[in-house]
């Protein structure tokens, strides 16, 4: 393989470059030069150039600031249970579940569900009238009066990161499992034999270890989380009153409600350059400091 | 310290199953039961009528169709190319291997609504709204990324002396990959072609958008428009047996391929 020529390489290439092409490159410059376009009704949908007009409107523009901190919220509060439940559920499944395949396929269930499914299913537990968990919370003396979940907007917010969690803590759950199941048992005999406790063989072997599979598991689960689409979408409709509406639902609006090419191609613009940022910090925080680890 | 950790995962695996089988039972009511308040745990007068009325009120069974034919078929383009693309990188110099690697990550991280209008203008020029190839060639590439840099690492954990011997026998490289890298690799094809599958089944922002007549929609987008939130009188005995269906496919897939989807999930970090 190595010594064929270069023309004859680049013909295994074709199919996979042309589907990037025209479904990932080409569309996604076409949305970043579109951001610097008007393109509406107004214009009868023709692309008439407007400079930064469109992100200066996105600095105005206090739904764009709503919607933000709605999806920056959502993000850090759901990556964080997650991971906190996959870190936990690792770290208890590791000393006996190893083989046990029918427990890990009953925990990685929820991981391959549909999200618009999922948010089918938890609407109806959810639903303040016939729901299971005002039935559950009210049997059991928690609640006095029913909780109209998906009509306040605290609890609807809530309601959405309890539907994310159950789906993606298996993820989680998996890449540290795998991490986990990496470490050799010498090193924790070791600190046995050192007197070291459960919180130090934790502090100074696992942790250091986990460096890189915590760093892969928060990269995708913060850009998904960031990205959350369908479960919103579905489930709350972005309400009640806009509460609980995410960047990725607001632009999809303008684009396909508004039929505001213009100004939905500048919010998705700017969610890859909120995403980049946000990468480049958790690099610099998990993976630089434990170089010398990989 | 064992029984504890016993105890966590039993807990956590209540609850990954038990929003699933509240749904199962639910779908079992009667609609008089099914609203009852406070709920039946078990349904009293177990019946399938929700299950029937699914297939014979709306055109579920062609729902279930057109998902099963998109999500088989953007599988089968997405592993194809991505196992012709892999195999020179795997066997090419790292520093090319590496530039494409990373740039291949950088577009899978990319939030799916950056493609979604410009992909609806191609897709409509070409007259494929409402057509299962409208979802399949994106679905492909969108899984492409992911796929290449699976199949990339496995690729290269093949000894490449089979590949020497076979080429000293006067096989071509196509025919050298063909019978003997692509046998050796089934495992990892296998991973690719099943992540491939749900990602397709599940996907619901460009199903929803691209097809947009009754008989064309995706079995997700259908169960997702059964119901709004709010409304009253809603047949939710239905909706549940719409979960269930929707879902029974992939649940089948991770009882089979438990370990191929965990070895795709991981192998991301352990590379």
């Amino acid at each position: 393989m190595s010594n064929l020529p270069m023309l004859r390489k680049t013909l295994w290439f074709i199919p996979s470059a042309c589907l990037i092409g025209a479904v990932l490159i080409y569309p996604a410059l076409r949305t970043f030069a579109l951001s610097f376009y008007r393109t509406d009704l107004g214009t009868s949908f023709h692309a008439q150039f407007a400079g930064l007009g469109n992100f200066a409107r996105l600095a105005l523009d206090s739904r764009f600031a709503s919607t933000l901190a709605t999806t920056v919220l959502f993000t850090a509060t759901t990556v964080s249970i997650e991971f906190a439940a996959g870190l936990v559920l690792a770290l208890s499944a590791d000393t006996w579940v190893r083989g046990r395949s029918a427990v890990r396929t009953i925990l990685l269930i929820p991981w391959t569900l549909p999200t618009a499914v999922i948010a089918v299913l938890w609407a109806w537990i959810f639903n303040d009238q016939y729901g299971i968990l005002n039935s559950l919370l009210m049997r059991t003396g928690i609640l006095r009066s029913p909780i109209s979940w998906l009509g306040n907007s605290t609890a609807a917010f809530w309601a959405l990161v309890i539907a994310d969690a159950w789906k993606t803590t298996p993820f989680v759950f998996v890449v540290l499992l795998a991490g986990m199941q990496g470490i050799p048992d010498e090193l924790y005999e070791a600190m046995e034999i050192d007197g070291g406790g459960a919180w130090h063989k934790f502090r100074l072997i696992t942790w250091p270890f986990l460096a890189r599979f915590v760093f892969v598991a928060l990269i995708f689960r913060v850009i998904q989380a960031f990205s959350v689409f369908d479960l919103v979408y579905v489930m709350t409709g972005g309400g009640p009153g806009g509460t609980t509406e995410t960047l990725s639902v607001y632009a999809y609006q303008t684009m396909m409600r508004y039929l505001d090419f213009g100004y939905a191609a500048t919010l998705a613009t700017a969610m890859v350059l909120a995403l980049a940022l946000a990468a480049l910090a958790l690099y610099w925080l998990l993976l630089r400091r434990h170089e010398e680890v990989l | 310290m064992r029984k504890f950790s016993k105890l966590v995962v039993l807990v956590f695996c209540a609850v990954a199953a038990g929003p699933f089988l509240w749904h199962l039972v639910s779908s079992l009511k009667d609609p008089a039961e099914v609203t009852q308040i406070p709920p039946t745990l078990l349904p009293t007068r177990p019946t399938v009528d929700n299950y029937l009325g699914l297939f014979r009120q709306r055109p579920f069974l062609t729902y279930c169709i057109n998902s099963f034919l998109i999500a088989s078929l953007s599988s089968v383009l997405c592993v194809v190319s991505a196992s012709l693309a892999a195999y020179p990188l795997a066997r090419g110099g790292g520093r090319m291997r590496a530039a494409v690697s990373s740039a291949l990550l950088g577009l899978a991280f990319f939030p799916p609504i950056v493609f979604l209008f410009p992909v609806y203008e191609l897709v409509r020029l070409l007259g494929l709204i409402n057509h299962p190839w409208g979802l399949i060639v994106p679905y492909a590439a969108m899984n492409l990324p992911l796929s290449i840099w699976l199949l990339t690492g496995y690729f290269r954990q093949i000894p490449i002396e089979l590949e020497e011997a076979a080429q000293m026998d006067g096989l071509s490289s196509l025919q050298t990959f063909s019978t003997i890298v692509l046998p050796l690799a089934a495992p990892a094809l296998a991973t690719a072609a099943v992540l491939a599958f749900v990602f397709a089944w599940n996907e619901y922002m460009l199903a929803l958008t691209f097809m947009n007549s009754e008989n064309a929609r995706t079995v997700t987008v259908a169960v997702a428009t059964l119901s709004g939130a709010f409304v009253y009188q809603i047949p939710w005995g239905r909706i549940a047996a719409g979960v269930i269906v929707s879902s029974l496919p992939l649940i089948v897939l991770a009882i089979f391929f438990q370990k191929k989807i965990v070895a795709g999930l991981t192998a991301g970090s352990i590379r």
